[in-house]
């Protein structure tokens, strides 16, 4: 089967005028329909970068990218944006949300630059079921001011979704957010892999990588380990742990404060 | 072309920042506002100019004595007396364009009628008057050839003197006393109100130029001599003729006299209502100007401020020109909402300027359209720079801006 993301030997160098950053240096990799990557590596290592690229948000310097077959590295500025609205779902660290715009607005917008034209019913009836999906369909109507970290960033993960692409793409998505805030939105992470969407993500954390099924290290801007992840950690079981675990902590809290 | 979704997204764009969008439109507000107002004051002026011209008569020439120069010494019209009865029967009998001929003897008086007394303008004039100074007659009767040959006791009156001396009464076939001599009311005038320089026309009282000059100036000296040519075109010429005519009976003498048609009157008088109208419309034009650059400063900031939110939309699939089509919009849909709300205003000023100061005005059409079309225009214009400064970032450095 036909990989849906292949890099062939992708270099990126940035260079601000003397100053050449070799951020990306020579990354092959294949991604398969239904596989869910973890890419981890050091501050700097290229990580974003790579990202990016992956996105359609930035061209390699030099090297090939095939996205369920077809070589955007050589797409212009419009066939890029129509790729980022069609196949992809790009979810940031910083949630990138419109401010005091409700929720379901900011999950309708990728529609908006559909290139169908989608009636304003069916834009609101797929935002609610995206929302859904993220367990947030209650807060349609609230503004990203009023709503956490996690929320804003479940929200985040709506509008990906909303077009339903083939490849999620995220960087850092937990990067923001407290340890259980991070198991919940890994959750969300693998209701949708097991639906059959291929995620890559960003992380820091090596417990948070252990949610997904395949683990890339970057140094330097090359890769360096690409393993199976095993034993695999599932975020309803850690979830269920953990609120065990704060029941137990009340429990026994509860006497010492005598 | 997305054009659906691209009027969602700048209303929902504008509805986000509502108090900005408000003091954007604002400037275009008052702008067009007052183009509106001034505009309609303009014309209103200008109407009422052109009205008090055509009541000046149809295609009239007028004569009067005296001449810019005469013999180096410079008087003004009228200083000289030496026009002549006999300079307009001259004219009417050897000029065919000149229709109609009347001579204008001008004098204020204190008349009587039934017990009360009132300050008034006499003036004498001939049989053809009426029909040169295209003025109807109300009721009654003017004057005959007769009447002038035997300079007749009677006279014909304005609206404001029949008022004044016979309120509630009919005056015709009623004495005046003018000096003392009991004239008989023939006639009474059809209204003409007040003029350009804010004279009441119907404080008339007119006797045949006989019986003026005989009883009541005792003179021989007339004011004017008022010849109406047939048409417009037919103005200038009969004008050079009547010209030629009495250089022609003074015999070489330097000319005593002076010449007017009244479109060159009418061109004096309309050259300052187009000044004023130019000036005002300038104002209002200068404002719209500064409308329109608050537009595109608002727009300007407004790019930099939101230049995340712009790299999001280019990120979720956004092309270029779906930026460029989202701020030109915001920037028309202000533009054009603040126009029709000026327009509003603009209609509102002027009328509450008729009703409560009672100012002519007189709005058009058409500057009406204008001002709408020149708003949407302006949104277009000042809108287009900072729309395609937008349009032209990059996604990831937009993104990347803090
Ligand atoms: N726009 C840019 N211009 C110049 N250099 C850049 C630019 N973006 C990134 N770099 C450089 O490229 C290298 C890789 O950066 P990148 O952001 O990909 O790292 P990262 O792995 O995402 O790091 P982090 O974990 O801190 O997010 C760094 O040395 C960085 O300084
Ligand atoms: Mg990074």
């Amino acid at each position: 089967m036909q990989p849906v993301v292949k890099l062939e030997d992708i270099h990126k160098t940035y260079s601000n005028g003397e100053i050449e950053v070799r951020a990306v240096r020579g990354v092959s990799l294949e991604i398969h329909q239904g596989e869910f990557v973890a890419l981890m590596g050091a501050s700097g290592s290229g990580k974003s970068t790579l990202m990016n690229m992956l996105g359609c948000l930035d061209r390699p310097t030099s090297g090939r990218y095939l996205l369920d077959g077809i070589d955007v590295s050589s797409l212009d500025r419009n066939e890029r944006a129509d790729i980022r609205n069609q196949k992809l779902g790009f979810v940031f660290q910083g949630f990138n949300l419109l401010a005091r715009t409700t929720a379901l607005e900011n999950v309708e917008l990728p529609m908006l630059y559909a290139k169908k034209r989608i009636s304003s019913r069916e834009m609101r009836e797929r935002a609610m079921q995206a929302l859904d999906i993220v367990g947030l369909s209650k807060r349609f109507d609230h503004y990203p001011s009023q709503l956490s970290g996690g929320q804003q960033q479940r929200v985040a993960i709506a509008r990906a979704l909303v077009n339903q692409p083939q490849v999620l793409l995220a960087d850092e998505p937990t990067g923001n957010l407290d340890s259980k805030t991070s198991v919940e939105v890994m959750g969300v992470f693998q209701k949708l892999n097991d639906q059959g969407i291929t995620i890559l993500m960003v992380t820091h954390e090596l417990d948070i990588a252990s949610y997904c099924k395949r683990n890339l290290i970057l140094r330097d801007g090359v890769i360096v380990s690409d393993v199976q992840v095993s034993p695999r950690l599932m975020a309803d079981e850690e979830l269920r742990k953990l609120a065990a675990a704060e029941a137990a902590a009340k429990l026994t809290d509860a006497p010492s404060a005598h | 072309m997305r054009f659906v979704a691209t009027l969602i997204i700048a209303f929902r764009a504008l509805r986000r920042n509502k108090l900005r969008s408000v003091l954007t439109a604002l400037g275009m507000i008052i702008g067009v506002g007052a183009v509106i107002a001034m505009v309609s004051m303009g014309n209103g002026a200008k109407a009422q100019v052109e009205a008090q011209i055509a009541g000046l008569g149809q295609n009239v020439i007028s004569i009067f004595p005296g001449s810019m120069t005469s013999g180096g010494l410079r008087g003004g019209w009228g200083s000289a007396s030496t026009l002549s009865v006999d300079d307009a029967e001259a004219i009417k009998r050897e000029i065919p364009g000149a229709i109609g001929v009347s001579v204008e003897v001008r004098d204020r008086q204190q008349v009587m009628a039934n017990g009360l007394n009132w300050n008034t303008s006499v003036s004498g004039v001939s049989p053809d008057y009426l029909d040169v100074r295209a003025w109807p007659l109300a009721d009654g009767e003017f004057f005959s050839d007769n009447d002038v040959r035997t300079t007749a006791k009677v006279c014909v009156i304005g609206k404001t003197i029949a008022d004044q001396l016979f309120a509630g009464t009919d005056p015709i076939g009623q004495n005046i006393r003018v000096r003392n001599i009991p004239m008989r009311v023939i006639g009474v005038l059809g209204s003409k109100g007040f003029n350009f320089f804010g004279q009441d026309q119907d404080d008339v009282l007119l006797v045949p130029y006989t019986t003026a000059m005989k009883r009541v100036t005792r003179r021989d000296r007339i004011n004017s001599i008022l010849v109406q040519a047939p048409s417009q075109e037919s103005m200038e010429r009969v004008q050079e003729e009547v010209t030629a005519l009495l250089q022609q009976r003074r015999q070489g003498r330097e000319p005593d006299f002076t010449v007017r048609n009244q479109l060159e009157i009418a061109e004096v008088a309309t050259a300052s209502s187009k000044t004023m109208t130019a000036l005002l419309a300038g104002i209002a034009f200068v404002s719209l100007v500064v409308g329109g650059i608050g537009i595109m400063n608002i727009m300007l900031v407004s790019v930099t401020e939101r230049t995340r939110e712009i790299g999001i939309r280019l990120a979720v699939g956004a092309h270029g020109k779906d930026v460029l089509m989202q701020f030109l919009t915001e920037a028309v849909v202000l533009s054009v909402l603040g126009g029709a709300l000026g327009i509003l205003l603009g209609i509102g000023t002027a009328q509450g300027l008729a009703i409560w100061k009672g100012w002519p005005v007189e709005i058009s059409t058409a500057s009406v359209v204008v001002a709408f079309f020149f708003s949407a225009a302006v949104g277009i214009f000042f809108g287009f720079y900072p729309a395609r400064k937008a349009a032209q970032l990059d996604p990831i450095d937009a993104l990347r801006y803090e």
